[in-house]
């Protein structure tokens, strides 16, 4: 984004994504100029430079990156830019640190109305300031109209731990809690609420959200006694839950009374043939703590708006072939398995 | 949407559990078959096999009807795909089913035909609609539960004269294939093996209604209870099973009665005695050939029908010898008891019938059940 030229201005109503926009020459400057830069305004990006120039404390740093494609690219409770924004500060904080800026790349399918990619823009901008983040670097490429789906959009971004609490997944032991922040399959339901074959009415709204406030508030009240937090996102709570019981040699055992989960997201799963536990959650977070400080920390994750339906859902367990399992309603148990192959709808 | 709750409602679910317990005959086992695949999953999902007593065992059925739907049926869809101008339109469940040599819709798919995920065979005649120029094929099928969808979607297509769609129909009936697991049951010289009552249907049956199992429950001597999906559904079908059978009864009971009733759905089966006609012969994956049970589209609607359009001839694929889904379907053998079990074959790489579809004995003991099973060995 370090084209100075500045051109007339682009049809920001009726016009769409061209080719040019991608070319290099003076349209692309005009889409930067006229788009990103507003949308993101901040002293780093405005250098216009090749690349940003910053301080850093010194210490360890958390370095992530995550690319995002979505359909529909608009859905209830935010859009392809929220997801961008907040997705990638989640996965910085989630390794203890403070998000501090991000980078963002654009593929852009010829077509795309430019009055969308301005919201989608200004949502980032907005995610990123609300989070004391700044975008300061970035790309934009077009490709021909059905090479691409809207808009891909990738972020990178970096942060600084200013702490010496180290989590990690092979740090659960037997016995650690599992706190879940809040209701789980917000986000697929509200995704395909939205979907152009399905389309049915419902007020679910994405849970999409930046972590990072509720991440920080849990390491001070839990400090050491935090194993490690994941984002249970695609795949939904049974994949991430899979993840750690792989990577820490464990199995855990949760309770099926204890997951929170809105009404009408469990009806939709049911009408859709769908597992809430493998659907997509954008602003959630489990989280192993020792026993010891499980109330605590619990009580410290319902004092944030993102957190007050947090509970505690299992424990991890000795298990040799690290099963995650689930006593059910009526106390019956069963596994909850990896997912196997993409989500798919049951016919009847 | 408080019927989520109400038929999981925990008190209720043990108390039925209780009195399950305090009914059964501690001087004998009793061999129950649900049917349906959807029950086979709500017992695992629900967890509701751990609370049962121990002599009493669930024989998980045939009524998945992604996973009885044979392999060559699934290879001729595939080939017909890869034409150009072909859309097929298929259930989400259907996508994964393995035809030979582990193709699938899925992977055809991403090879670059186009076949499109539905919901209703409805959204297949609008595809039509809108690519007027492109050839609709409908993937149908499905026991009497999704049948009549089809039907419908037919009559609209002969009524507006929507020539670029057909049905590729694969239905089958759920009498046919309980009859013959019954007969088989029957035959067996094993006392151990027999079967001694069966969940019935639920969404078949609010289709079908209650009669066409009278016969069976008479003939065959075994009681049948229609029940629904939920927890406290099965757990009230089990009871009213273990009753039948205490007091040597063999009746067809309704517990599903706020959905099934005993003459089933009129119009449905109108719609589908109007759409389709009984095949002589059809080949159901891991149980062979079975007469009359299965349904074409009927002549009134030839025109319609995908396999006189285009070449659909079925190939038949040999099943892993090793693979025990035919033992596994009739009831005489456990997922765990097949060598391929969890070998070379699991979910992402279905061999047999059984582990095709979420719903299959086999995937449902994988997915929710295997945990047991060192413990049990």
């Amino acid at each position: 984004m370090s084209n100075t030229h500045r051109r007339s201005k682009i049809d920001l109503i009726d016009g769409v994504v061209e080719l040019s926009h991608g070319a290099g020459g003076s349209a692309m400057a005009t889409l930067i100029s006229e788009i990103f830069y507003p949308a993101f305004n901040n002293d780093l990006l405005l250098q216009q430079n090749d690349q940003a120039i910053f301080n850093v404390d010194a210490g360890r740093l958390a370095f992530a990156t995550d690319s995002f494609i979505v359909s529909p690219l608009f859905f209830p409770g935010g859009n392809i830019g929220s997801l961008a924004v907040n997705g990638t500060i989640n996965d910085i904080a989630l390794g203890g640190a403070t998000p501090l800026y991000l980078s963002a790349s654009f593929i852009l399918e010829e077509g795309l109305p430019l009055k969308n990619l301005l919201t989608i823009a200004k949502t980032m901008g907005t995610c990123a300031h609300s989070a004391g983040v700044k975008i300061i670097t970035g790309d934009t490429k077009v490709v021909e109209r059905g090479k691409a789906d809207g808009v891909f959009i990738t972020t990178t971004g970096i942060g600084v731990i200013r702490n010496q609490i180290v989590l990690s997944a092979n740090q659960i032991a037997p016995g650690d809690c599992v706190i879940l922040s809040g209701e789980i399959a917000d986000h697929g339901v509200a995704i395909l609420s939205k979907r152009e074959n399905l389309n049915f009415e419902t007020n679910i709204i994405s849970d999409q959200a930046a972590l990072h406030e509720l991440i920080q508030l849990i390491l001070e009240v839990g400090e050491d006694n935090i194993r490690v937090m994941r984002d249970p996102t695609r795949g939904g709570l049974a994949s991430a839950l899979n993840e750690l019981a792989e990577k820490s040699d464990i199995g855990f055992v949760i309770n099926e009374n204890k997951i929170p989960i809105n009404h009408s997201v469990a009806a939709a799963c049911e009408f859709l043939g769908l597992d809430p536990l493998y659907v997509a959650n954008e602003g959630k977070l489990i989280v192993v703590v020792a026993p010891a400080a499980a109330a605590d920390v619990l009580g410290a994750m319902r004092s944030h708006s993102l957190g007050r339906q947090a509970e505690i859902i299992g424990v991890a367990t000795e298990d040799s072939r690290f099963f995650v399992q689930m006593v059910t309603r009526i106390g019956g148990r069963r596994i909850i398995d990896h997912l196997s192959g993409e989500l798919l709808p049951r016919i009847c | 949407m408080q019927y989520l709750d109400e038929f999981r409602y925990e008190p209720l679910a043990l108390r039925l559990i209780n009195q399950i317990a305090a009914e059964t005959s501690c001087h004998r086992s009793y061999r129950f078959m649900e049917f349906c695949g959807g029950h086979t999953h709500a017992l695992a999902r629900y967890g509701i096999e751990d609370l049962l007593p121990k002599n009493i065992e669930m024989i998980h059925g045939p009524g998945c009807p992604v996973c009885v739907l044979s392999a060559g049926r699934i290879d001729a869809a595939i080939r017909l795909a890869k034409q150009d101008n072909i859309v097929i339109c298929a259930y989400g469940d259907l996508m994964r089913a393995p035809g030979s040599r582990g193709n699938s819709l899925l992977r055809a798919r991403a090879s670059g035909a186009d076949i499109r995920m539905i919901y209703s065979p409805l959204d297949a005649l609008k595809i039509a609609m809108d690519y007027p120029d492109k050839e609709i094929v409908f993937f149908a099928i499905g026991f009497e539960t999704t049948t009549p969808p089809t039907a419908l979607a037919v009559q609209i297509a002969q009524r507006d004269r929507i020539k670029n769609f057909s049905v590729f129909c694969n239905h089958v009936l759920t009498p046919a294939a309980m009859r013959h697991i019954l007969t088989e049951s029957q035959s067996l010289a094993s006392q151990r093996l027999t079967i001694d009552g069966i969940v019935g249907p639920a969404h078949v049956s609010a289709v079908i209604g209650c009669k066409p199992y009278q016969e069976i429950a008479k003939n065959f001597t075994k009681p049948i209870v229609i029940a629904g999906f939920e927890t406290l559904d099965i757990l009230q079908a089990l009871l009213m099973l273990l009753r039948q059978v205490n007091t040597q009864r063999a009746d067809i009971e309704n517990q599903y009665d706020r959905a099934v009733t005993d003459q089933g759905n009129y119009s449905a089966i109108d719609a589908m005695a109007d759409a389709f006609e009984l095949r002589e012969s059809f080949e159901w994956r891991g149980i062979g050939h079975l007469s009359n049970s299965a349904l074409g589209l009927s002549k009134k609607y030839c025109t319609l029908d995908s396999e006189k359009r285009f070449d659909m001839s079925a190939v038949p694929v040999l099943d892993n010898p090793a693979c025990e889904c035919g033992q596994i379907l009739r009831g005489r053998k456990k997922p765990q008891e097949c060598k391929l079990f969890g070998n070379a074959c699991r979910p992402d790489t279905p061999l047999g019938a059984c582990m095709v579809s979420a719903e299959g004995a086999c995937a449902a003991h994988w997915a929710y059940g295997r945990f047991r099973d060192e413990v049990r060995a």
